[in-house]
């Protein structure tokens, strides 16, 4: 059995350092799996964690496992640029998201794990007279869902951020931005890490090195899974693999309308701070921020091509970095230092499932796009209600797969802050 | 003599010799310390002489040109080279933050995951703090004056690395007149050959190596098919053998170039990196890999006369022989791990009076800024525990040696995959993904002898493909080598201490701080994957990228966790091998060369009239012509009353233009447009929308029939590529059966639109001789006219509702005709108006744009567009769409018009309209998708989308704007001319 965690603070890490650190718990355990679980996870990443984790904290269900094929927090949640905001175009998704930045308002004290969600802000930046009229759109309506979202305009945008090049002589000159203050970042690892060990600290067991080989179902209810460790009973299953939730949903003869495509994001090597906020721009397309370590976080975009390898075009990445270069000049002899590819999964909307199914008992949740690091807790704690009650949260229920038959989509293509 | 080189470090003006290296340069200067590390800001030296270089990385220059966390062994010397040591306050010297170092026991691995919470708003005010102790150097804050270069190279064997096997593998490939491109990363080709000194100093290898190494280069060079470049970095190796190099030029125009390498087969001879040795305070300045060392002594620098050298295999004797050498007076000393070697190399070390010191351990070192002294230990070499206390002895250098790690880099980010060696504990390539093959070092084959042979082997293999047999080419030379046994090394991946080890500080990353107690906090934690390990002590993730580190933690998690070493895996090699330059990855595409401007024929005549410009996509578009002081509100009134009173003339050149022509054209524009195209006559023009498969609009234009099977197409600015693409990929993967083709036009016509009830007037000056009754040319046809000598296609259709013929001639006639028709519209006012005012007009007659009107959510029924929906046609695309519950709900956004009750309030665009104000969160039923000043109607207008607008029209809602809420009526969308008489008066 498991005793209950220590907590982490600055007295304890003294205490440690007292006696050279000898006495620190695992932050989680790594169980055999049980026979019967009352719930089963499938997929430990940000998503899954979370789901974990609010099984037991708000429905009381700790008998519960997350089941992980590689390691936990491997996926996109250890691939992703971290950055988080609410300031969504569509109401539903718009509280979906506010859900979830209120989550992680509250994360590192919630957890005693610190993620350091740094409300560093996020910009929009609008280039031309259409991106104008869209972000201006989306401001007006993030005032009026009491979301958090300024509209800067361009001398603004240069007292906000003094190093963004806002001469009106380049390609796309910057018009104005809208600014969402609460928005920002977090260290991605610390939340699958910080999750895992909440999660772990109520009974959940974090099986990782385990890959599920078939879903078992009897009379249109799952009964369990096959993994490589062996059968696994459970009533209920929730599936959140990304793109890989497609693999799974093949197994049970479930077509999911996902695309799942090369992303890649880049860091620089580590400098003294530079920039203070989050800069993302659709038109010339360029993310950028920069992280406590000191590199400058920069996401590229999507390939045009479906593809489950975590690599994609080098082209893409040139065109990011020309774009980097063309807002923030003063960049062009900063160097990359380190270069991923992940996959990322894609509804025709371009917003998330998380649904029920029509075999009882098998839950998915997937196809966050590139959206998914910021939903992380608010996806989890509306999944964890629907596996719960068998019934979505009222926050999750437009984003039933049942959309795609009765063409009631939340499209976010043109509300991304970066469409792809 | 060489001649000398002034430079400048921390302030401070040194002189260096030509090619020396920055990290030569101080050396030799006597200045071991060089950095301070980034988290205990403990004093480092250099580690090495190469690009895995952890610790002396500098400011390079300031100003425009500055560049933080340059390796100072990376670096030529030239005459004023500035450079600045990094990480401190105030001085390298004396830094305030090495307070760390002596509080380290309180900041381990993951500490600030612990801490830092509470209270819990303060977390801004620690981040402040702790961004500010983090990052190394500093970002530059001006442009770069710098340009940079793509090169594309395409060839039939590209070699990644200039040392011997390169060389040689080149020799083979060139001798079979293959195209061979060879790239080096240093500056000077030879590799390894470049430790060597002017004394031969291993009799049995070193001369063997030089005069092969004279002979391949010497005829390499007479090769046409053979390039080879130095200072070039092929820094990652994507799909289908595309590799990417960047390449540090000398020339002062072009500062880096990216090479895009195209190659149909790959030889890796990228060598390999020594490891250093994990024990207590290893990371002092002075602390060196052995042939760094080795290479530095040789190129004539003192490193002292006391010489340590610390090591587990035969290969560091290498240096120690040096070492003894070079100066028979040097006191040279090897602690070797081993119990004993039966090695060649230790015989000669033996034979010129170098001290060896078996079963012994460096258990701790002295010297705060310069090692001066190490204390060592006997060992059991059985247990591995240490059994005596052998005492201090002081030093001028420690050179260490752990053996080596090939360099698989390039080899796994080809998806490769590596094979664990035992009997020398590393990672060596096995299974091939692409077209590849790895020789020498890289592969983990180090006596000379064996390189040739199984580069002769592979290089054989590899080439058989071209149909080539190189069997007889073998080097001359290769049977007279002598050959030189090595003897096994030992694998101690942590060094016993004689103090407790959760006290010690073994370095690991040196960098990054991360010490061999970390790995064993985050494995005690519940960090086991090796991925985890590294993100929770980041070791690996410093700007070597873990080149000397990440076989190190790997060993030391094996140890610690008692699981072996191939079963734990290792982290991926990411690209670039280094770090290449932003700068250089945009290459040419920065600045003007940034998305290159599309512009139309008529760009000059925009510009010399004064026009502003919007963009519209990639095109610059004359957004509107101010005339004398005007401002745009009432250049854009001129504009829009003199086109509805006299004649507006507006280049519409940008508009995508889609040739389609084959046997199906006809039911290729019933599938993908929702109207029926069946009875469309020649020379008739049709208005059509087209649909996702989602049943939302896309896109919408006007297309003419030309001819039987010949049709041209119109689509929006924005949209011309993606409808093009969208229509070949329906042709190509879904209707293959169609016999159609389709040609994009768009830049070989220029479209010029005359509007305005003198608008046939216009024309009938143009061209003297057409009948342009409405008759013989009505609204919604086509004709083909001459004029000037030039065939024009005409088109009477009309996005103003002023009777309008959209002019399309061939783009290089079109500013000629464009003047032409200034000069004959003078009597009727002709007046040029930009995008604003062709807004203004459409609105005013409530014509849709799609992506302003519409955002992917909206369908030709929300449009009240119905009509344009066939219901007879069997299918087009979106139409089963169109049929869903959702999308026949009545209750939709629908496109409607709004008045505001003040006729003089313009609504913004993307307000959001409200039933009932009240305080956030409020119940939104839709937004403002367009607005303007309407000048014919003298009051403003808008159009939008409003839930349900349809059945609401009359009925007053909101806009609740930031500081006043707007009160509006929702009305019909078209503000001017209902019956469209305008069209034919």
């Amino acid at each position: 059995m498991h005793t209950k965690p220590k907590k982490y603070s600055v007295f304890s890490l003294i205490k440690n350092a007292l006696s050279y650190h000898e006495n620190w718990q695992p932050a989680w355990r790594s169980p055999d799996p049980k026979k019967e679980y009352d719930a089963i996870i499938v997929g430990g990443g940000g998503h899954g964690l979370t789901t974990a984790y609010y099984l037991a904290k708000n429905h009381g269900l700790t008998n519960i496992a997350v089941i992980e094929k590689g390691w936990i927090g491997g996926g996109n949640t250890g691939r992703n640029t971290t950055i988080i905001r609410s300031n969504y175009l569509w109401d539903q998704s718009a509280a979906l998201y506010e859900h979830a930045l209120k989550l992680w308002e509250g994360m590192s004290q919630e957890l005693n794990y610190n993620v350091m969600f740094s409300q560093r802000g996020v910009m929009n930046v609008a280039h031309t007279l259409h991106d104008v009229r869209e972000l201006k759109r989306r401001w007006h309506a993030n005032r009026l869902n009491d979301i958090d979202c300024e509209w800067l305009n361009t001398a603004q945008v240069k007292e906000f951020c003094p190093i963004i090049n806002t001469s009106p002589h380049i390609r796309y000159p910057v018009l104005g931005a809208t600014l969402q203050r609460r928005a920002g970042t977090a260290r991605h690892d610390a939340v699958a890490w910080g999750y895992a060990r909440g999660a772990d600290a109520m009974g959940v067991d974090i099986i990782q090195n385990c890959e599920v080989t078939n879903i078992n179902i009897s009379n249109g209810h799952v009964s369990g899974i096959e993994t490589s460790k062996g059968t696994i009973n459970s009533k209920k299953i929730g599936i959140v693999a990304a793109g890989h939730s497609s693999v799974i949903g093949s197994m049970v003869g479930i077509r999911l309308p996902l695309e799942s495509r090369p992303l890649q994001a880049l860091v620089s090597e580590p400098v003294k701070p530079i920039i203070d906020t989050v800069v993302m721009s659709n038109t010339i397309h360029a993310y950028v921020s920069q992280s406590d370590k000191g590199e400058l976080v920069i996401g590229a975009g999507t390939d045009g091509y479906t593809s489950y390898s975590q690599r994609g075009g080098f082209n893409i990445v040139e065109d990011t970095i020309s774009a980097v270069v063309e807002l923030f000049p003063l960049f062009s002899r900063m160097k990359m230092l380190r270069h991923w590819g992940g996959i990322v999964d894609i509804c025709p909307d371009a917003s998330p499932i998380v649904s029920k199914t029509h075999i009882n008992g098998l839950y998915f949740n997937c196809g966050w796009g590139t959206g998914g690091f910021k939903a992380t807790p608010g996806s989890g704690w509306v999944f964890a209600h629907t596996i719960a009650n068998d019934e979505p949260h009222e926050l999750n229920a437009p984003f039933t797969i049942n959309r795609f038959s009765s063409g009631e989509l939340v499209d976010e293509h043109g509300a991304a802050a970066v469409a792809h | 003599m060489s001649k000398k080189i002034s430079f400048t470090f921390d302030g401070k003006k040194y002189f260096g010799k030509e090619n020396h290296s920055l990290a030569e340069a101080l050396l030799d200067n006597g200045i071991f310390l060089l950095g301070r590390s980034f988290k205990y800001h403990r004093p480092r030296g250099l580690i090495s002489a190469g690009s895995e270089e952890a610790n002396a990385i500098v400011q390079l220059e300031t100003g425009n040109i500055t560049q933080p966390n340059v390796r100072a062994t990376e670096i030529t010397l030239y005459e004023g080279l500035k450079a600045k040591s990094q990480n401190h306050w105030p001085t390298l010297n004396l830094d305030i933050g090495s307070i760390n170092d002596f509080l380290s026991r309180f900041f381990p691995a993951g500490f600030y995951y612990k801490t830092f919470m509470w209270p819990p708003k303060f977390w801004e005010k620690y981040e402040y703090f702790i961004r500010r102790a983090a990052g190394l150097g500093e970002s530059p804050t001006e442009d770069d004056p710098d340009k940079y270069e793509h090169f594309h190279y395409h060839c039939d064997v590209l070699i990644v690395g200039g040392g011997i096997s390169g060389l040689y593998a080149a020799e083979l490939a060139a001798k079979a007149n293959l195209k061979v491109l060879v790239l080096e990363q240093y500056p000077k080709l030879g590799g390894e050959i470049n430790n060597q000194g002017k004394v031969s100093a291993n009799k049995f290898r070193e001369s063997d190596q030089n005069i092969i190494y004279q002979n391949i280069f010497s005829k390499l060079e007479k090769f046409d098919n053979v390039k080879i470049v130095t200072s070039t970095t092929v820094f990652a190796y994507m799909h289908n053998n595309y590799l990417l190099a960047s390449q540090k030029t000398n020339n002062t125009k072009i500062r880096e170039i990216i090479w895009k390498i195209r190659t149909k087969k790959v030889v890796l001879a990228t060598g390999s990196i020594e490891r250093p040795l994990t024990f207590h305070n290893n990371d002092r300045p002075g602390i060196m890999l052995s042939h760094s060392a080795r290479k530095y002594a040789n190129k004539g620098i003192d490193l002292g006369k006391n010489i340590i050298v610390f090591t587990n295999n035969d290969y560091a004797y290498e240096a120690a022989i040096d070492f003894k050498l070079i100066n028979n007076e040097n006191k040279v000393t090897v602690i070797d791990i081993r119990n004993n070697s039966k090695g060649d190399l230790i015989k000669e070390a033996k034979s010129i009076g170098i001290k060896i010191l078996f079963n012994h351990i460096v258990t701790n070192t002295r010297g705060r800024k310069r090692i001066n002294s190490i204390f060592v230990h006997k060992i059991d070499n059985e247990t591995n525990k240490i059994i005596d206390n052998y005492g201090k002895i002081s030093c001028d250098i420690l050179c260490v040696s752990g053996g080596w790690s090939p360099t698989v880099h390039l080899f796994t980010q080809s998806r490769g995959k590596l094979i664990f060696r035992e009997s020398d504990a590393t990672f060596i390539p096995n299974e091939s993904f692409q077209n590849e093959i790895s020789v020498g070092a890289c592969n983990g084959t180090y006596a000379l002898e064996e390189i040739l042979e199984e580069i002769d082997n592979k290089m054989s293999n590899l080439l058989s493909s071209f149909k080539i047999d190189i069997k007889n080419n073998n080097h001359p030379s290769l049977n007279k080598i002598k050959k030189i046994f090595y003897d096994k090394m030992k694998h101690l991946w942590i060094i016993p201490s004689n103090i407790n080890f959760k006290k010690t500080k073994m370095f690991v990353d040196f960098q990054n701080d991360v010490t061999a107690k970390d790995i064993q906090l985050a494995l005690k934690e519940g960090y086991r994957s090796i991925e985890h390990v590294k993100r929770y002590t980041t070791t690996g993730m410093a700007t070597d990228q873990g080149k000397t580190s990440n076989i190190n933690a790997l060993g030391i998690i094996s140890k610690l966790t008692d699981t072996p070493i191939h079963k734990l895996g290792t982290t991926t090699f990411r690209l670039p091998y280094t770090p290449v330059t932003f700068g250089a990855l945009a290459g040419r595409h920065v600045k003007e060369f940034f998305d290159v401007e599309r512009t139309t024929p008529m760009h000059q005549w925009h510009l010399d009239n004064n026009a502003k410009f919007e963009d519209v996509g990639q095109w610059k578009r004359a957004w509107y012509y101010p005339i004398n002081n005007e401002n745009m509100h009432q250049a854009v009134n001129r504009e829009v009353k003199a086109t509805r009173k006299g004649i507006g003339i507006l280049d519409a050149s940008t508009l995508g233009k889609i040739d389609i022509k084959g046997r199906d054209a006809n039911e290729f524009l019933n599938r993908v447009y929702t109207n029926s195209w069946s009875k469309l006559g020649i020379g008739k023009c049709r208005y059509g929308l087209m649909l996702g498969d989602d049943g939302m609009v896309i896109d919408d234009g006007v297309t003419s029939r030309l001819g039987e099977n010949h049709y041209v197409m119109t689509t929006t600015t924005g949209n011309a590529a993606s409808v093009m693409s969208k229509l070949e990929d329906w042709l190509q993967t879904e209707w293959p059966e169609l016999k159609v083709f389709l040609t994009s036009v768009t830049e070989q016509f220029a479209t010029i639109s005359i509007n305005g009830p003198f608008a046939t007037n216009l024309m009938q000056k143009l061209c003297v001789n057409f009948d342009f009754s409405y008759e013989n040319f009505p609204h919604m046809s086509f004709k083909n006219i001459e004029i000037g000598g030039v065939n024009c296609r005409v088109m009477r259709i009309s996005f103003t509702g002023e009777k309008c013929y959209e002019i399309n001639i061939p783009s290089s006639y079109a500013q000629s005709l464009w003047s032409k028709c200034f000069e004959i519209g003078k009597d009727f006012n002709i007046t040029p108006y930009g995008t604003e005012a062709m807004h203004v007009l459409r609105a005013e007659k409530g014509f849709v744009i799609v992506g302003q009107e519409t955002d992917g959510s909206v369908t030709p029924v929300d449009l009240d567009m119905s009509w344009i929906v066939s219901k007879k046609k069997y299918d087009f695309i979106g139409k089963r769409a169109l049929y869903r519950s959702d999308t026949v709900r009545e209750d939709r956004k629908q496109l409607v018009g709004i008045l505001t009750k003040d006729p003089n309030i313009v609504l913004e665009e993307g307000a959001q309209l409200v039933e009932e104000v009240s305080k956030p969160p409020m119940k939104m039923i839709g937004h403002i998708t367009s607005s303007y000043h309407s000048p014919n109607l003298g009051r403003s207008i808008a159009l939008a989308l409003v839930k349900e607008g349809l059945k609401k029209k009359g009925k007053t809602i909101y806009a609740p704007m930031p500081t006043k809420t707007i009160e509006v009526e929702i009305c019909d969308p078209v503000f001017i001319d209902p019956l469209n008489e305008r069209l034919s008066a």
